[in-house]
């Protein structure tokens, strides 16, 4: 079997995972794994960087900033977990049917496009690329976890204290 | 110099949140109204052309892919007034001095989000800014930990991340065809070939993504709770200028610098945006709550933003341009009414309020400064940008969409008259006869908002010469 089609399918099967499983913390876990395929991707793609990035933050950090939040708020106990889970299989039994034949339905379709992957830039430095190249991505990603990072102090931190 | 705009309230964040320096956390607040009083004297400055060109020519620091235009500084603008209204409600809402300390740090996150989204000039750029906004709301939504907030804010939550998914897979087909994702590198390349079906799916992915982040019908289902279930001071920000730069300036911003106007694009803007006028205007006339009423009011104002973009002209985008300015300005006010009655009788149910004008007086009067601009009453500043909006869709032929965007302004009229009369006109209820103005910092930014609202539309002539019709340059 295609290496990409084994990792594409430990992908979905991470994903699957991710927003099935009834613990908060095996979904962080998940994502993490998700994430962790999607390095595999990136780096089979020649996006080096892109896939160090992905290990580091996605695969890293990102699960590190869950399992801490998750670990300040109060857990379910075991029947409210098992009447969430009957409540959500009852509510969106449909959605796994509509993939399934919207899955169908697609490969019936053949869409010839021609988009042509850009070459394999020169190797350049992290520092040239972030800082030279895309100091606005880098900054914005900053800010961006400082707002998530304020959201965890104010809705979770504060209610702790409480 | 423009990346200052970004850098400043990114690394007043960081100086006040510095441990060792939690002495000058008291200065917060303070440190917040000189940044957003500078921004507002700034941009005034700015829209002069020869200030703007040696403004942006200095270099700075940090070599940010941004520049700045007339509608950037529109947006800008509002933006900072908005910004600024908002901390005086929310120094009059919230007690706890930590509380305040954290919502003023999100505010300047906001800051710093609005300002990088109408600088940038780079698709995932835009989108990065999009983000640090769109988080920051979340945050700020359940900043009471309400329950009712909680569930709106989790409403939005969703339907903004499948926004937030749309606008990333229209952004990855457009970096896969052009290879970058500069607004003039794709404009370039898109420009010069036949519409193919991964530039239609783009459009049309991003489109829908700008109509979820904005509230358009039929992508409103957030809106109204949100608006209505959050602090009061944060409906004055999210009614203000939040969803506008997130939704409305994105999609502004994206087809006329990136996509182009189209005629198939310009007639689905002008489809969608009569339905939003028309639905959010009768959904409004049905409300018994001031809030919510206020809430979908705001789907069927951007709606006639909607419109002045369809039109695919200079004037109707001048037009539309303007709206954003002028709904920041009135439903700001209007949120600010709300929130000061909410204070005060601890209800924004109409039924059971009634003749607070007479306890009220600066909240009744500014309250009908504020209705009449929003149904686009001369002479002030909401009837001028309709009737850019309106003479640029009879000029163009659309002289349906005209017709009709004229008698749904009577709807605007008839459910906020109406929303006057059960609030502050007839007979004070008599749980309220002891209530007064909610302070002075209420006071204060209504009359600043109506006089806002009232200098716009009498010298109309100046600013249509100086700040609205520059906007023309601005279209490609």
């Amino acid at each position: 079997m295609n290496l990409n089609i084994a990792i594409l399918i430990i992908l979905m099967v991470a994903a699957l995972w991710t927003t099935m499983t009834r613990s908060l913390l095996r979904a962080a876990i998940g994502l993490a794994f998700m994430s962790l395929a999607l390095t595999l991707i990136m780096f089979r793609l020649n996006s080096g960087l892109a896939a160090v990035f992905e290990l580091s933050v996605c695969a890293g950090l990102i699960p590190v900033l869950f399992v801490s939040t998750i670990s300040l708020t109060h857990p379910l106990t075991k029947q409210e977990v098992m009447q969430h889970m009957k409540d959500r299989i009852r509510r969106f039994w449909y959605l796994p049917l509509i993939i399934v034949i919207a899955g169908i339905a697609l490969s019936f379709i053949t869409v010839t496009l021609n988009i042509k992957l850009p070459p394999k830039e020169a190797e350049e430095s992290v520092r040239a690329v972030l800082w030279n190249g895309r100091p606005l991505y880098l900054v914005g990603q900053i800010i961006v976890l400082l707002a998530g990072a304020f959201g965890v102090v104010i809705l979770f931190k504060e209610s702790e204290e409480k | 110099m423009l990346a200052l705009f970004i850098t400043v309230p990114f690394f007043s964040i960081l100086l006040f949140n510095l441990p060792f320096l939690s002495f000058i956390r008291r200065a917060v607040v303070a440190w917040a109204y000189v940044l957003f009083c500078s921004q507002i004297l700034l941009v005034l400055r700015l829209f002069s052309p020869n200030f703007l060109a040696d403004f942006a020519s200095r270099t700075h620091f940090f070599n940010f892919n941004i520049a700045l235009d007339n509608l950037s500084l529109i947006v800008m603008l509002s933006s900072a007034i908005v910004l600024f209204i908002t901390l005086i409600v929310a120094s009059y809402m919230i007690e706890s001095e930590k509380k305040r300390f954290n919502f003023v740090n999100l505010l300047l996150l906001i800051q710093a989000g609005i300002n990088g989204l109408v600088l940038s000039r780079d698709m995932f750029a835009l989108y990065i800014f999009l983000e640090i906004v769109a988080i920051t709301s979340y945050i700020l939504i359940v900043f009471d930990k309400d329950i009712k907030a909680l569930s709106a804010a989790f409403k939005y939550v969703i339907l903004s991340t499948v926004a937030s998914v749309l606008m990333v897979a229209s952004i990855g087909l457009l970096l896969l065809l052009c290879g970058d994702t500069k607004f003039s590198s794709i404009h370039a390349l898109i420009g010069g070939q036949q519409p193919n079906l991964i530039v239609m799916s783009a459009v049309a992915l991003f489109i829908c993504a700008a109509f979820i982040k904005a509230g358009v019908v039929p992508f409103h289902g957030w809106l109204p709770d949100v608006y209505s279930h959050s602090p009061a001071a944060v409906s004055v920000l999210l009614a203000g200028i939040i969803s506008k730069a997130l939704g409305i300036y994105t999609l502004m911003r994206v087809v006329n610098d990136v996509f182009g106007m189209n005629p198939k694009v310009n007639s689905a803007l002008l489809f969608i945006g009569t339905v939003s006028i028309a639905i959010g205007a009768l959904a409004a006339l049905v409300q018994k709550d001031f809030k919510k009423m206020l809430s979908f009011s705001s789907i069927s104002q951007i709606g006639y933003i909607i419109l002045g973009l369809g039109s695919g002209t200079a004037l109707g985008f001048a037009g539309a341009a303007f709206h954003i300015f002028n709904h920041a300005m009135f439903k700001s006010l209007l949120f600010v009414n709300s929130a000061a009655i909410e204070k005060m009788s601890r209800t924004t149910h109409m039924e059971n309020l009634g003749g607070l004008s007479k306890t009220m007086p600066v909240t009744g009067f500014t309250s009908v400064v504020g209705f009449l601009s929003a149904a686009g009453i001369p002479p002030l500043a909401g009837f001028w940008s309709k009737l850019l909006i309106v003479l640029a869709l009879i000029l163009t032929g659309h002289t349906v969409y005209a017709v009709l965007a004229i008698a749904l302004s009577a709807l605007t009229l008839a459910y906020l008259l109406s929303m006057q009369r059960m609030v502050f006109f007839g007979k004070l209820n008599e749980r309220f006869t002891g209530i007064r103005e909610a302070g002075f910092g209420f006071c204060f930014s209504a009359g600043l908002l109506a006089a806002v609202i009232i200098i716009v539309g009498i010298l109309y002539p100046l600013v249509l010469s100086k700040f609205i019709l520059p906007l023309a340059g601005v279209i490609r």
